[in-house]
């Protein structure tokens, strides 16, 4: 993995800061010329990762880069699925079940042969499974090197007890995929354990990872031991906390913790991310990976 | 450790679900949904004992305090039978669809001295406990008006099959969404005299609103004026907003953040400066034990958790305060279906218009 990451937020209005800014955001990303224009500057800053949700949207970026194999020739996507909203928002309109039935592949037919199944045995992996085949549809042809479960599934399965599926997103991810998995979390100790308990090894686990402890469940102690003890490889995001942290202090902190592999980052000038990009290669050095770790399994 | 069981396995009780099994007080002892498919999924998979029938599972689970998530036209049988029990009982909103029937619950699970708790979670939003303090500490004076807000992206075409479309079984925009900044606007003035000009549009559901405007009345407060769609795509999530005008000032607050403009005749409250301040929800937020979707969701049953475990009566989102809730939107649903009776229809006016002259 790169040291650093970029994210998709600032391109589909979510500030975790303003509704306001979220707003302008969306007005401004509503031409994906825009959009590519924000990509392009990261790319040529040398930041070659795209960590982005299956947000529809995503799908014309997807398009592009095919079109421009040529000038993305080294650019990876980290897809992070499924795109929570949509599948809420369909929630509250048709009911759960109705909702997972609407976003299967090639509709209710497929849905029926395929899934059918499924329902009927009572069993998650066949619903898993489909669902991730239907959100990956998008990056076909592009690098996929690590595939991420979206933070509200992968903590709502983790409050839920149902532990086995992240065993069966790992497995089909790395099988179907060539990819590693990854899980993004706001409750990060709590989710090593139980990665743990169901054999997904040095798991690759982006959290919130910043100097005030905004969101990290379990509290901040309870990050820095488990960044010193445990066996994984952590993403840091949100290190500025919706910028109520100054960016040198966020970076200087999080490049102090050991074991951090990578931050994900987003911003929405050319000036911004050239800055996030000095201030991160300037620190990097300063970081501690364990070795254990780093060696098993670096992407 | 308190035995708690959940009822209703829809989105907000799986959330629910997920968040209080996982709370170091609590001992999850059971659900109860009429779903055997969300059941044998949730059984088969995570080993908690599941239930159709909500009598087996007060009998073989023996819970002290439960979680209602059901449909909202089950809440108020379900909590009779609950309270009946002696359990300790939180609520999802709204309360229940016949506010006289809010009211007699109240006043039952007091006398029982049970802890009880609906569940609007804004009034565990950072920025909306802000306002409640800045509120109680006079900051912008006497308020005159208030505009209340709520929009999102729920129903976007002539479609929807759950019970959130069926207006008999507490469905549509009124109940769903309406009630959210209804009830903060009780939580910040009580209940108010009267409400005027209610409108309930439905835009592209068949048998309910999609979207609900009027103006609520208190004879010594503020005008307030509620505007609320959930058919509104320009927004990603549903947005509770609400912003506040006094004498000495003006408060804006959303999820996110709290802006407060403060005139010179302004008593400044601590930390504040006059002229335009803004909290942020990260000033704002505290740190839960575990988050699914938000702190707020996590905080509220924290505090119900607490409010038992600690025997404490004081509660932010009692039923009684619950109660005032539905009494507004039933006199909003009232108020609407009589002014759509007098008024003449659009056709007839149109017609009027162009050729009565």
């Amino acid at each position: 993995m790169d040291n650093l990451l970029f994210g998709d937020n600032q391109f589909f209005g979510v500030n975790h800061m303003s509704e306001e800014k979220a707003r302008a955001q969306s007005i401004r990303f509503q031409n994906i010329e825009a959009v590519y224009e924000v990509l392009d500057s990261a790319y040529d800053e040398g930041i070659r990762t795209f960590m982005c949700t299956t947000h529809d949207r995503v799908e014309e970026i997807c398009n592009h880069t095919r079109a421009n194999r040529d000038r993305y020739r080294d650019f990876l996507f980290y897809p992070c699925m499924p795109y929570a909203h949509k599948y809420a928002n369909a929630a509250t309109e048709d009911g759960i079940l109705s909702a997972i039935t609407r976003f299967m592949p090639g509709g209710i037919i497929n849905a029926a042969i395929r899934g059918g199944t499924s329902l009927a045995t009572k069993d998650i992996d066949g619903i898993v499974t489909l669902l991730i085949d239907s959100e990956m549809k998008m990056f076909h042809g592009l690098k996929t090197p690590v595939i991420f479960l979206q933070n509200v599934v992968t903590d709502l399965l983790l409050g839920l007890g149902m532990k086995k599926a992240f065993r069966i997103f790992a497995d089909h991810i790395r099988t179907r995929y060539g990819a590693e998995p990854g899980f993004i979390t706001m409750n990060m100790p709590m989710l090593l354990d139980v990665l743990e308990d169901v054999g997904v090894e040095n798991p690759i686990v982006c959290a919130n990872i910043n100097k005030i402890g905004f969101r990290m469940c379990g509290g901040i102690d309870a990050y820095e031991q488990a960044l010193r003890d445990r066996k994984f490889r952590a993403i840091a995001m949100s290190v500025f906390a919706s910028g109520a942290i100054p960016p040198k202090e966020a970076i200087s902190w999080v490049c102090s913790q050991p074991n951090i592999h990578s931050i994900v980052f987003g911003a929405s000038s050319r000036s911004n991310i050239h800055s996030t990009k000095q201030i991160v290669d300037s620190l990097w050095s300063q970081r501690q990976v364990q070795p254990a770790s780093h060696n098993a399994g670096a992407v | 450790m308190i035995r708690i069981a959940v009822v209703g396995l829809g989105k907000m009780g799986l959330s629910h679900l997920s968040m209080i099994r996982v709370h170091p007080d609590v001992q999850l002892v059971g659900v109860c949904d009429t779903s055997k498919y969300m059941l044998d999924a949730l059984g088969k998979n995570t080993g908690i004992p599941t239930f159709t029938d909500y009598e087996t599972l007060l009998q073989k689970a023996t819970p002290e305090a439960v979680i209602i998530a059901t449909p909202s036209r089950f809440h108020g049988d379900l909590v009779r039978t609950s309270i009946e029990h002696g359990l300790h009982v939180f609520c999802e909103k709204p309360f229940c669809l016949n506010w006289s029937e809010s009211m007699s619950l109240a006043s039952l699970a007091d006398r029982k001295g049970l802890v009880n708790q609906v569940g609007y979670h804004y009034r565990f939003v950072g920025a909306f406990q802000e306002v409640k303090r800045l509120l109680e500490a006079g900051a912008i004076g006497t308020v005159t008006h208030v505009l209340a807000e709520a929009y999102g992206p729920v129903v976007l075409r002539p479609k929807g099959m759950s019970w959130r479309s069926k207006k008999e079984e507490g469905g549509g925009c009124l109940y769903d969404y309406a009630a959210h900044p209804v009830n903060l606007v009780n939580w910040f003035f009580g209940l108010p005299d009267s409400v005027g000009g209610s409108v309930m549009t439905s835009i592209f559901s068949k048998d309910t609103d999609d979207e609900v405007c009027g103006t609520i009345r208190y004879a010594d407060g503020p005008s307030v004026q509620l505007s609320v769609n959930w058919s509104d795509e320009s927004y990603r999530k549903m947005s509770t907003k609400i912003t506040l005008w006094g004498t000495a000032g003006r408060i804006y607050a959303d999820r996110q953040e709290c802006q407060v403009f403060l005139r010179d005749t302004a008593q400044v409250p601590r930390g504040y400066t006059k002229g335009w301040n803004t909290r942020y929800t990260t000033d704002l937020t505290e740190p839960v034990w575990f988050y699914v979707r938000g702190e707020e969701y996590s905080a509220q049953l924290d505090y119900f958790v607490r409010g038992i475990a600690s025997g404490k009566k004081a509660n932010v989102n009692s039923f009684a305060s619950a109660a005032e809730t539905d009494h507004v939107l039933a006199m909003i649903l009232d108020d609407a279906q009589s002014s759509a009776a007098l008024a003449v229809p659009v056709n007839h006016r149109g017609k009027s218009a162009l050729f009565g002259r």
